[in-house]
């Protein structure tokens, strides 16, 4: 029998759990980290309140706000914007993106322009979207569709080729119609798989969004932040950066969740 | 029987076999072979014959490499020949069905259905009424001893337990023949056992016709009516031998002479296969 290994021990070695507390607190203890340091290089006058300021001023810039209704209005404005992009990106890659996996022609069709535009930077598009579409919402939407569809598309597509052979096959035994295999089997095995994209693509949306509207925008949190930038109101660009991350993290949250919900079976 | 199997088969033109009509499987000439990519052709399988009658259990045993796997997947349908025919009750073979059921060596339950729900997918497909498929799957379920179990999700059992649904699953859909592929070639040994033991029962009961593919020549023995030992490069039938030995049958019977004879004359055919391979 081996000995029992010390905490330290098992802290260095690779994947070995730990009990829950230890990495709870060790989660707690860098977040704190993060804000001591903030608090003693802002309070202590370190770094100058011009560029960095202190955690109360950022809760005030929240506080005031919020009040006026700015807030609210910049936050509708960017999740209108994500949801919609997100939405009309996903609603065609996912069913593009199983068919791109599942059948051999679809692929040899599509994959060779898909890698050629994904490899493109999508800031590089947004003087060409102006030109074209202006700077209303349909433009920052476009930068949106344009940097998430193509990953989704080849991931998804991924995600259907690694799908098992032999339950393709087994459901063939059983009866299945190729129409079955399609519905009842690429299908719901890819769900998992799916709502994985979803969520990664979705943190990409985010940060097209930003980057749209710090080009071309008349509200969201990113105009937001570039019309802080103009008045110097760092209190007001660290709001803005801490509310996408809140979101962010929100709607990651929800995602875990529907999986949990919907495709426990893969857990 | 060749009436039932037209009444069973939902396709236009029934295409009927010209030769011995209570042959439940024939395979006739058949040959596979493949391009390699080094730019020869690789024979998988030369010119094997075969006829399984009705009701019998048959099994297949040969080195790994001497295409017994693909002639099962040739019979389903999964995969076409380069030459010659298959017939499955008096039908030519022309893609896959539900009259040839398959177990597979890989678990392939459907992870996102419970044990119930994978049971009665191919009752599903041919559009059973709920009340007779719960009926059908009910009755494997305890065929299978799995009823405590219908509820669950295939990641909550174990490796036997996940074949046991597979058997359940193909024999539900009362295919005209049931095709295994080294189905319990992934479990430990006592398990195998005990899924030997539980396939022999289950058999007594159905008396399906049966062809089933392993490299184990005490499973052969121990299950099969008649082995077909096959050899590689190409592959081929090398040699038919009939079981002698009295059903029903149970494990200890691995130590009568009549099985250890039977053994040693299979491992014979299969040592000359190993050394022709030098």
């Amino acid at each position: 029998m081996a000995t029992q290994k010390s905490t330290l021990q098992r802290c260095l070695t690779p994947k070995v759990e730990l009990p829950a507390t230890l990495t709870l607190t060790a989660s707690i203890a860098c977040w704190v980290l993060v804000f001591g340091l903030w608090a003693a290089l802002s309070y202590g006058g370190v770094v100058p309140t011009m560029f960095l300021p202190t955690p109360g001023a950022v809760l005030d810039a929240a506080m005031r706000l919020s009040t006026d209704g700015t807030l609210g209005k910049h936050v509708l404005a960017s999740v209108e914007v994500v949801v919609i992009g997100f939405v009309v990106s996903s609603l065609v890659a996912v069913p593009l993106g199983l068919l791109m996996g599942s059948f051999r022609i679809v692929q040899a069709l599509l994959e060779p322009l898909v890698n050629f535009i994904r490899y493109l930077p999508v800031t590089s598009f947004v003087p060409l979207f102006i030109l074209w579409i202006g700077i209303g919402l349909e433009q920052r939407v476009t930068v949106i569709i344009f940097g998430v569809f193509f990953q989704q598309l080849v991931m998804i597509a991924d995600v259907s080729k690694g799908i098992s052979k032999d339950l393709i096959n087994a459901s063939y035994t059983l009866g299945s119609s190729r129409r079955d295999v399609v519905m009842h089997v690429l299908g719901p095995a890819s769900l998992p798989g799916i709502l994985d994209t979803l969520r990664v693509t979705m943190g990409w949306a985010w940060t097209y969004l930003v980057v749209a509207e710090l080009v071309a925008a008349s509200s969201g949190l990113g105009y937001m932040s570039l019309k802080a930038m103009r008045g110097f109101q760092v209190d007001v660009i660290f709001l803005a950066i801490a509310i996408i991350g809140l979101l962010g993290l929100m709607t990651d949250q929800l995602f875990r969740l529907l999986r949990l919900k919907v495709a426990s079976w893969a857990q | 029987m060749g009436a039932v199997a037209a009444v069973r088969r939902d396709i236009q033109v029934p295409v009927t076999e010209p030769g011995n009509p209570t042959a439940r499987l024939r395979v006739d000439n058949v040959s596979l072979r493949y391009d390699t990519p080094s730019g020869g052709v690789f024979t998988a399988l030369d010119s094997v014959s075969l006829e399984v009658p009705d009701q019998q259990f048959a099994v297949i045993v040969g080195p790994s490499g001497c295409g017994k796997s693909s002639l099962l997947y040739l019979t389903a349908g999964l995969a076409e020949p380069s030459s010659g025919e298959i017939y499955v009750g008096g039908q030519r073979v022309d893609g896959p069905g539900a009259d040839r059921g398959m177990v597979f060596q890989s678990y392939t339950l459907f992870p996102w259905l419970t044990v119930r729900q994978n049971i009665e997918f191919g009752l599903k497909r041919k559009g059973m009424p709920a009340s007779e498929r719960k009926e059908v799957v009910d009755f494997y379920l305890n065929e299978v001893g799995l009823t405590p179990f219908a509820d669950n999700y295939p990641k909550q059992l174990s490796g036997g337990m996940m074949q046991r649904v597979a058997i359940a699953r193909a024999l539900a859909n009362d295919p005209q023949i049931l095709l295994m592929d080294e189905p319990f070639g992934a479990l430990d040994s006592q398990t195998r056992m005990q899924m030997q033991k539980l396939l022999l029962r289950i058999w007594e009961h159905s008396k399906k016709t049966v062809v089933f593919v392993t490299h184990d020549i005490d499973e052969a023995i121990l299950l099969g009516d008649r082995v077909y030992v096959m050899g590689a490069r190409p592959g081929r039938i090398k040699q038919t031998l009939d079981v002698p030995i009295q059903r029903p049958r149970d494990l200890d019977m691995v130590m009568d002479h009549q099985f250890i004879d039977m053994k040693r004359q299979i491992l014979g055919l299969l040592h000359d296969e190993l050394e022709d391979a030098h």
